[in-house]
């Protein structure tokens, strides 16, 4: 366990100083790298949770958006419905908090300090239960199918809960859904990271852990030493769904404006290169590949736009004789980038950039937990 | 006698929407009786194969404007037929080829690696083939010229029958006719299906597996290009991810019909065709029949069109995995 303390000690790190400087600034500049290190904070959120089933319980799903829609609707319309009440009843002028606080003349300003906080909290807390309910839902049936059948599966899920949020008038259907109370900050961004971690790590070092990686290992095998295959894969499941969820309510309360589209196949492709990328089974790999592919697209981007493109497209056109449409696309669109990272990766290291460091197979099974 | 026409309507509409699914399912359906994986990049060589098409038939009409054919008559049916001709083996002999390279590339190499490791591959294929489709053409829609003037073929009555709906499926048969004899009667059909069977003992039989294996793929992806015109001819307009929702669609066609079995293939696409016609077709009754429905969705069921064939998948995948002729295949250690 010590590595897991040692990550979540930089969380913590990371934590205390986004508190202390991690109000979301008004200056254009600044705010571009605060989205990209809110990004950060939720793209860790997704992978490691993501990770927990397709890499350390080896299966592969393909509908993380799908739980983090769920997660983000489900706490938007929280937020936008039934929160103000809830709030005002704990931490309005009325409220339990100031009343149970009035003794103590110098708490009484705490309630209204962290109304804004509280909010984000519970729905946040409700999303993610509202995603691993249907992470139960889409588990047990599907849970059944292996491999490419259960990757299939967990996709049409995906869409079929982008469909059905689609045609749902209430939660504002193709239009979208706006959520007025922007929460999200630094602090529960990185500090609910650092809760998934914490849990996933904490899941894997136990019995729970134990019995991810037989089912991962060898099914048959597992299923013959009397372990119930079905219960690991469902709480693996179900786990994921709940931190997608809980991701998903941070996205909303941070963009304030919900469309099924975002939540489309292409978004848990991204998760899952993350996956990939930083190696199956590695959490401090997954990680990493999560920043990683947070920063690169917005590099590209950077480099996109620079006078260096069209000098070498018109270097390259003077090559070859074909016109071609402006480079700068093919730099801008990160699905190139991801797909051509999933192939060469599958053609050359499939274990992932990671997979042999930190957190693989090896090191997991051979370490037993203290 | 209006309710059995309109039935009969949207059957014959759903007949030649599932033609389409059919064609596709057998790409997929084919490469997992060989492989055994699901080559997810199926739908995007459907894709470039509508695309390839576009092209040919674009050069087609600089040197021949065929605009001036408005209806077919004895003196057009001729070029049309034969332009239609070209184009369509063009597309397919270009998707031929693209599938080939793409096992060559992507997949030979991953041959003794776990399932899904391939299964990765094939999907970070598919996201470069619609990618960079949409850098070289654009992510807008394209309008794909008429090949044969859309219209109602006269004489049946109520009934309408589009021209274009005629060449689906008169197209779709005449291309399982060829696959069946080509699967059953040439020598490589055998080694199709031998290799299907064991692989092992195929190759130790003298079978060249590896020229089997591209066969397979070009076979199956030169289908897929037929579909990809085919449905031009109906709606056309086609997009760089027209073939996410398909290849979808035709992938569950081939797990209903029992995955690696040809014949299921085509039962299975018509079946998710019918189904799907005849849900949205029926939409206000089945919403008077379940009036739950109703409440929840204000807007008719129709709108539910395309996650249909994933419903449909996970009903079959939890009840019958095997689908309608597939066999039980046991997991050995």
């Amino acid at each position: 366990m010590s590595r897991a303390r040692a990550i979540l000690g930089i969380f913590l790190l990371f934590l205390f100083l986004f508190a202390l400087f991690g109000e979301r600034p008004l200056a254009a500049n600044q705010a571009y790298y605060y989205d990209i290190l809110i990004n950060i904070g939720i793209n860790i959120i997704l992978a490691v949770s993501l990770n927990l089933v397709n890499g350390y319980t080896g299966q592969f799903s393909l509908g993380h958006a799908g739980f983090m829609a769920v997660g983000a609707y489900a706490a938007g319309s929280w937020s936008e419905h039934l929160s103000p009440g809830m709030v005002n009843f704990l931490a309005g002028s009325n409220g339990v908090l100031t009343f149970v606080l009035k003794p103590f003349p110098f708490l009484q300003a705490l309630p209204g300090m962290f109304a804004d906080n509280l909010a984000l909290v519970i729905a946040t807390i409700f999303g993610g239960l509202l995603a691993a309910l249907a992470g139960l839902a889409v588990g047990i049936p599907s849970l059944r199918l292996r491999g490419d059948y259960l990757a299939i599966v967990t996709l049409g899920f995906g869409e079929i809960i982008r469909t059905v949020i689609l045609n749902i008038d209430f939660l504002g259907a193709a239009r979208g859904m706006s959520v007025t109370g922007r929460y999200t900050n630094m602090f529960w961004t990185f500090g609910i990271a650092a809760v998934a971690i914490y849990i996933v790590l904490g899941l894997v070092n136990s019995t729970y852990g134990r019995g991810f990686l037989t089912v991962r290992d060898d099914e048959v095998a597992a299923e013959a030493m009397g372990i119930n295959t079905t219960k690991y894969k469902v709480i693996a499941f179900v786990v994921g769904a709940f931190f997608a969820g809980t991701a998903g309510s941070l996205f909303a309360h941070y963009t304030g404006f919900l469309t099924p589209e975002g939540f489309n196949f292409f978004k848990s492709v991204d998760v899952v290169v993350m996956v990939i990328l930083g190696g199956m089974g590695s959490t401090t790999g997954v990680i990493l590949a999560a920043i990683l592919l947070t920063i690169l697209p917005e590099l590209l981007r950077g480099l996109a736009h620079t006078d260096f493109v069209p000098a070498f497209q018109k270097a390259l056109e003077g090559v070859i004789p074909i016109h071609l449409p402006p480079l700068q696309g093919l730099l801008e669109n990160r699905l190139i980038l991801y797909s051509l990272l999933l192939i060469i990766m599958m053609l050359t290291r499939p274990q992932g950039l990671f997979g042999d460091i930190a957190g693989s197979r090896k090191r997991v099974a051979s370490s037993p937990s203290k | 006698m209006a309710q059995v026409i309109l039935f009969l309507q949207q059957l014959l509409n759903g007949l030649s929407l599932g033609s389409i699914y059919a064609l596709i399912a057998l790409g997929y359906t084919m490469v997992y009786g060989v492989l055994r994986f699901i080559n997810f990049a199926h739908g995007d060589v459907y894709m470039l194969g509508a695309y390839a098409g576009f092209a040919i038939t674009n050069v087609i009409y600089t040197i021949i404007p065929l605009d001036q054919y408005s209806a077919i008559s004895r003196h057009t049916f001729i070029p049309i037929f034969v332009c239609t001709a070209i184009v369509m083996l063009g597309a397919m002999i270009f998707c031929a080829i693209l599938g080939m390279s793409i096992e060559r590339i992507a997949y030979r190499p991953l041959r003794d690696r776990p399932r899904l490791t391939v299964l990765i591959t094939a999907i970070g294929v598919s996201l470069f083939l619609q990618n960079m489709t949409q850098f070289f053409v654009g992510a807008q829609p394209q309008a794909f010229k008429q090949l044969i003037p859309v219209r109602a073929i006269e004489g049946l009555g109520d009934l309408t029958v589009l021209s274009s709906q005629a060449a689906i499926i008169i197209s779709t048969i005449v291309l399982m006719v060829f696959l069946r004899l080509v699967v059953m009667k040439t020598k490589i059909g055998l080694a199709m299906r031998a290799l299907s069977v064991n692989p092992t003992a195929c190759s130790l039989m003298g079978v060249n597996n590896g020229l089997v294996i591209s066969f397979t793929f070009a076979l199956g992806s030169a289908l897929a290009a037929a579909a990809g015109i085919l449905v031009a001819m109906d709606s056309p307009s086609i997009n760089p991810l027209m073939g996410n929702l398909q290849g979808i669609k035709a992938f569950v066609a081939a797990v209903l019909g029992g995955i690696g079995n040809i014949n299921g293939a085509v039962v299975g696409g018509l079946i998710i065709g019918v189904l799907e016609t005849l849900v949205v077709g029926y939409s206000n009754e089945l919403t008077t029949l379940f009036p739950p429905l109703h409440y929840l969705f204000p807007e008719g069921v129709s709108q539910f069109r395309d996650a249909i064939s994933f419903a449909v998948l996970i009903i079959i995948l939890l009840f019958k995995p095997t689908g309608i002729f597939g066999r039980v295949e046991r997991e050995k250690v």
